[in-house]
């Protein structure tokens, strides 16, 4: 790879090859029956992709952009109805029959999943399911040997970059790892060389370092094979990383069209603006801009970790798997101290430790004063009341048969007893504190929007006025407006009130917006720990330096300038 | 305890119960088979009721004005379903036999909802070396044939024979017996599900003591799938009820009138081509199984979002077919998404 | 979404290349283990059984009681060793069933293990062909039901399976003999064979008819083993089909809405494919496990089938036995049931071990 096309150029420079277009959509409308009623997922939209193209479709959950993605191979479920045209090599995908969709699949256009571990199926051989596709097109008089099509196979996956494909080609999904999945996915996509993928949050589910290798992965393919790509993706880095053109979306409509560099440069639309606006950008708005030293050193020291250690027992047979081990920290009052890490490093199981979820199984861990080697629930309980706790899924923290209010209030009702009109009083305090209007109290869990619901839980965390609070990706389950809006509000309450916290995060860019000191896990160890801004900026671990350099900055120029930079860091 | 609010009512508390929410959300095909289902459970229990009001003979009598039915005669117009080889008239004892059959469901698995669900309630959320020694006794007697275990313990009850009373608390106890593992291995696992929560990990982090947490926090929430399993066991216990009276462990006719002796008897009728003494009791299990199976059945289709039959949207389809529609449109948004 | 969990990442390094020693051990590690939990579900079964059948008194007064005087019973029960206390009669027992011991029965005077060796075989043939006939109503019909689901053919073969659970095997043998035995008069009412004499004059006989007769190459009896044998056979064969059938039908709808079918699908692969290949695998596992449950059904139903058609097997003896009150015949051959379910249940998990890659490497 010596050569690197820089996005945002003219993408005709990019596909000098400006024919037909491979992908043409007019006046596409897609409703669902649902239970409360037809839903528009998708109203009149238009769209064409031209060969060699990568046009990204972006939009937050709702805005249809998934549903554009399935419909353009048929994929659509039965209570869905469409209307429109959507032509694919010139063949309308909404009205030929069923057996020349079957053909049109695979063959003119592909399909790349969000999940790669559910997009494989667990039983089959990874070489039989790429098979699967080809023969599948063997029709039309030659029959194409198994022999013939598992060379193809092997052949694919070559291209992906599978090592020693020839021997991995009779592996089972489990034996990859997340990112070879997924580019067993990409390998049985290209399989018959479609002119057009369609890949779906073909990143999403991925840990950034491995995001930034399919990114990669993706580049090539639309370089070398001049392959069209329409990705779908909510992820505005991503876009600037790969995408010529972009379409944004909202709730169902396209709002904004235009080349990737015009649309971050000059977005026209106000929703558009909002939407760049919010997406958190690694370098900018740092909370520990400009701190030369640790902030909060001289107060009072809340949790100071020693040489932690958790393991978890294996099943029968099986030894346990140690997910932190020989970890050191400490955080002080009023401190913001951000954990970032990707998965499986062990952040959560901090977290959780801290909070009396998990035992500790070595070294120490000293939480207000308490050693939690030592741990027993009965001597631990006055002190929970000083610990607050934010979790992921704002959805799932919320008992469904409770009411908001009730939920805010039960920290209330276990550790003082308050008088009902107490109670009532202070859970009121706390939704105007969390800027929610004070008649959500009376709401149910899933009468609440995600946004709305993680102001709640909040509020619950705030309660009892806590010395700590720890915040477990709280905003990863939320879109992007939604995230920033909840971050915004949890550094302002944070400043009012004062309180410790423990920020953990897999997004560099979010944490460096919240925490003064920031400590970077890795598989268990905690590899770098520094003020935020300056880890950032001048990263001392190669870990470190690789998680920097693959998180995609939401600016077309600035990342194609990074990923030049860095290509020596992403590709050993 | 009910502390800073009012319970909001956007729809009237009734529409939230089981049967009626499951009702509400139904459609087509499986509206159908629902309702299908709560007209023969309907029918049951009706007719368990006012059994003495439907029955024109006691399911004991084998005259009437001093005069003997006759054993085995064919239909007529004074034994619409003839009678059987014990001078009984056949009707009658179906009739009555839906009093024993009901009383049996209710008792059985009252009681076995009742240790089943505690059990396993706090079984599964205490965890521990107890909760591994229920579990392997529970799998050990899930895994034994309903039937023989049912034998066993009516052996134990009763010695094998017995009178109304003693016979239908057998059948019952026997059934409990049966049962209790099931619910038990499903509200633990429920409770074991609930546990990872995170609604309910955030009331163990706030400090909440664990009988809190199990009756504020688990218990509503783990009762989901029980109604299901009521039917499905209900269907079942008639099953066990009448395999026992079959083999001989039933109650004795001048007891009670039991579907599963009078099949018993039957048999050898049907050597010999009388059909009307197996073909009524017979066909009265069945349809009472069948009701109460339709009921489960559906429940748990609704309960269950892949197996859940939607209204289709307007008349042209798309795309392939038989795919879970909830992997695209759900309660919030219509994507799957971060 | 990013969700942490427990396992090792996998990272951008490479996964386990080779099938290493580790992991070929996991299997066979994971069969002793497996193994070695067949012996407490055994164990708590029997003793469950023992002690359930103790509470109610002795076998001998059970059996005898009422009938003989009563210094004779006392004699009777002091011989057999039942005056003494329970937990040291629990452990000869525990020891005699260690030694293959199973006692003697109280009605006929006979080893509990002959009895069990003697109509084992029947009942196992009869079990045999009942699945047969369970896996082709099963299979085929569950998989059109997930292919048609919601559709008429579906609501059709849901109804029948509902159908053959909801009617007792008892009530299905009587309206079958009813039809086909008495007004067609297609097939014999009851038994095994008419040429008992004949099998039995045999040498070293299996015991399962169908086997002996061909090896004696005698077709005459061949085929009137299996005129016996067919009724039986579709009385308990339509209950376990039907569960059969109910099992693929959800597993095959579940594995269907999978992402990797639904991958397929997007690569062009048929319709009938997607669901004979591609999803039925993957379901095929959950549906072999619960499949080896219904060996608890299957094994309820032929008991119940036995002594509908006078099918000799152990089921048919079992209900003697309850009939003349004789608990040790019963304990023996609930003992041995006991056993039967405990060892299916392990081959279960095998097979099914054996279809799941993620076991297997």
């Amino acid at each position: 790879m010596s050569h690197e096309r820089e996005p945002g150029q003219d993408p005709n420079t990019a596909s000098p090859d400006d024919g037909k277009p491979v992908l043409s959509i007019s006046g596409l409308e897609v409703t669902f029956a649902t239970d409360g009623g037809d839903v528009h997922a998708v109203n009149d939209v238009n769209l064409d992709v031209r060969p060699g193209e990568v046009v990204a479709i972006v939009g937050e959950s709702g805005s249809g952009k998934t549903v554009t993605a399935k419909t353009i191979l048929g994929l659509l479920p039965e209570t869905a109805t469409s209307a429109g045209v959507v032509l694919v090599n010139g063949s309308d995908v909404l009205s030929v029959s069923a057996s020349q969709l079957r053909d049109l699949r695979g063959r003119d256009v592909a399909m790349v999943f969000q999940e790669p571990s559910t997009a494989l199926n667990p039983v089959h051989t990874v070489g039989w399911q790429i098979i699967e596709g080809i023969r599948a097109h063997a029709g039309s008089g030659h029959r194409i040997s198994r022999k013939e099509a598992k060379a193809r196979a092997i052949e694919a996956l070559a291209k992906v970059g599978i090592p020693d494909p020839g021997h991995r080609v009779d592996f089972y999904p489990h034996q990859f790892s997340g990112g070879q999945k997924q580019r067993v996915v990409i390998a049985a996509a290209l399989a018959l060389n479609p002119g057009l993928i369609v890949a779906d949050e073909p990143t999403t589910a991925l840990d950034v370092t491995v995001q930034a290798e399919i990114l990669e992965l993706l580049r090539e393919l639309q370089r070398k094979d001049g392959t069209s790509i329409v990705l779908i993706t909510h992820n505005m880095g991503v876009v600037a990383d790969l995408a010529d053109r972009v379409v944004v979306m909202y709730r169902g409509d396209v709002v904004e069209e235009a080349p990737v560099a015009d649309l971050f440069a000059h977005p026209q639309q106000d929703y558009t603006k909002e939407l760049l606006a919010a997406v958190p950008h690694l370098g900018r708005n740092s909370a520990s801009a400009g701190l030369e030293e640790r902030a909060h050193s001289e107060a009072e020291v809340l949790v100071r970790a020693t040489d932690l250690e958790v393991e978890f027992p294996g099943g029968i047979g099986k030894s346990a798997f140690r997910a932190v081990g020989g970890v050191s920290f400490q955080i002080s009052a009023g401190e913001v101290y951000g954990l970032v890490g990707e998965s499986g490093s062990g952040k959560t199981t901090i977290g959780r430790s801290i909070a009396g979820l998990n035992k500790i199984t070595g070294g120490s861990l000293n939480v207000l004063g308490y050693e939690m080697l030592d741990f027993r629930e009965r001597t631990f309980k006055p002190l929970r009341k000083d610990i607050g706790f934010v979790f992921q899924d704002p959805g799932a923290s919320f008992n469904p048969h409770l009411t908001i209010g009730e939920c805010v209030a039960e920290p209330l009702w276990v550790h003082q007893d308050p008088t009902a009109s107490g109670a009532r009083d202070r859970v009121r305090d706390l939704m105007d504190a969390v800027q929610l209007p004070g008649r959500f109290v009376d709401r149910y869990p899933h009468e609440l929007s995600g946004g709305q619901r993680q102001r709640a839980s909040l509020a619950r965390g705030l309660a009892l006025n806590p010395k700590l609070l720890i915040a477990d990706e709280p905003t990863s389950a939320l879109d992007v407006s939604v995230q920033a809006a909840v971050l915004d509000l949890f550094k302002e309450i944070q400043t009012e009130y004062g309180f410790a916290a423990l920020f953990i995060s897999h997004d560099l860019a979010v944490v460096d917006m919240l925490a003064d000191w920031v400590g970077v896990l890795y598989r268990g160890k905690l590899v770098e720990e520094g003020i935020g801004s300056q880890i950032m900026g001048s990263p001392r671990h190669d870990y470190t330096r690789r998680l920097i350099a693959s998180l995609p900055v939401p600016d077309p120029a600035e990342q194609a300038r990074r990923r030049a930079a860095n290509r020596e860091l992403l590709t050993d | 305890m009910d502390t800073t609010t009012s319970k909001p009512a956007r729809q009237p508390r009734w529409t939230r119960l089981p049967i009626i929410s499951h009702l509400r959300k139904s459609v087509g095909l499986q509206r159908t088979m629902l309702i299908i289902g709560l007209i023969l459970s309907g029918i049951l229990f009706l007719t368990a009721i006012f059994a003495p009001l439907i029955a024109p003979y006691g399911y004991a009598q084998a005259s009437a004005d001093g005069a003997n039915f006759g054993a085995q005669m064919a239909p007529s117009a004074a034994h619409i379903w003839g009678t059987t080889v014990g001078g009984y008239d056949v009707f009658s004892r179906v009739i009555w036999g839906a009093q024993t059959a009901a009383l049996v469901i209710v008792l059985g698995v009252l009681m076995s909802i009742f240790a089943g669900v505690i059990l396993g309630l706090v079984s599964g959320y205490l965890g521990g070396w107890v909760d591994r020694l229920l579990v392997v006794i529970a799998d050990a007697i899930y895994a034994f044939p309903a039937l023989l275990l049912a034998i066993v313990m009516s052996i134990v009850i009763s010695g094998g024979q017995s009178n109304l009373f003693g016979g239908i608390m057998a059948a019952a106890i026997s059934i409990t017996v049966v049962f209790i593992p099931q619910y038990f291995r499903v509200a633990r696992a429920e409770t074991i599900r609930l546990k990872a929560e995170p609604f309910v990990e955030s009331a163990k982090v706030i400090g909440t003591s664990n009988l809190r947490i199990i009756s504020r926090h688990v218990f509503p929430n783990a009762t989901r799938t029980m109604p299901l399993i009521f039917t499905l066991n209900a269907a079942e216990s008639i099953l066990t009820l009448a395999g026992l009276g079959f083999l001989g462990f039933g109650i004795e006719p001048s007891s009670a009138a039991e579907w599963g002796y009078d099949l018993n008897k039957a048999l050898a009728d049907a050597t010999s081509g009388i059909w009307w003494t197996g073909l009524f009791p017979g066909l009265a299990i069945v349809l009472t199984v069948l009701g109460l199976t339709l009921v489960g059945e559906s429940m748990n289709d609704l309960n269950d979002p892949r197996l859940r039959g939607r209204r289709r949207a307007g008349r042209k389809k798309r795309g392939g077919p038989d795919m879970p529609a909830d992997a695209y449109v759900n309660g919030t948004g219509l994507e799957v998404t971060k | 979404m990013t969700v942490e969990s427990d396992k090792v990442p996998a990272g951008f390094g490479l996964a386990k290349g080779k099938k290493s020693r580790s992991q070929s051990l996991g299997l066979a590690r994971y069969l002793v283990i497996r193994f070695l939990l067949i012996i407490p579900t055994m164990f708590i079964l029997i003793s469950m059984v023992f002690f359930l059948m103790r509470i109610t008194g002795d076998p001998i007064t059970a059996a005898l009681g009422g009938r003989l005087p009563p210094d004779q019973l006392a004699d009777r029960i002091h011989a057999a060793g039942y005056d003494r206390p329970v937990l040291i009669q629990y452990f000869d027992y525990l020891g005699d069933i260690l030694r293959g011991n199973f006692g003697t029965t109280l009605s006929d005077n006979r080893e509990v293990t002959d009895i069990l060796a003697q109509y084992g075989t029947a009942t196992l043939e009869l079990v045999i062909y009942a699945l047969i006939v369970a896996f082709i109503i099963g299979v085929p019909f569950g998989m059109i039901a997930a292919y048609k689901r919601d559709r008429l053919p579906d609501a059709f073969l849901r109804l029948f399976a509902i159908l053959c659970y909801a009617t007792p095997v008892f009530f299905a043998g009587l309206l079958l003999k009813l039809i086909f035995s008495v007004w067609l008069g297609w097939f014999p009412v009851s038994g095994r064979t008419d040429y008992l004499s004949e099998l039995s004059g045999l040498r070293n006989p299996s015991g399962l008819y169908l086997l002996d007769a061909l090896r004696a190459g005698n077709m005459t009896i061949a085929l009137d083993v299996l005129k016996h044998a067919v009724l039986p056979a579709i009385a308990l064969g339509l209950l376990i089909g039907g569960v059969f059938l109910r099992l693929v039908r959800t597993n095959l709808i579940g594995t269907l809405g999978s992402d990797f079918v639904e991958a397929g699908r997007s690569r062009g692969v048929s319709e009938y494919r997607l669901v004979t290949k591609h999803a039925y695998k993957p379901a095929l596992i959950p549906i072999v496990t619960v499949m080896g449950l219904q060996i608890a059904l299957t094994l309820g139903g032929a008991i119940l089938t036995e002594t509908t058609f006078g099918w000799k097997g152990l089921g048919f003896m079992l209900a003697e036995y309850l009939t003349a009150r004789d608990f040790v015949a019963v304990q023996g051959i609930v003992m041995l049931i006991a056993v039967i379910v405990a060892l299916t249940n392990f081959l279960v998990d095998v097979i099914a071990a054996l279809i799941d890659p993620r076991v297997r490497y």
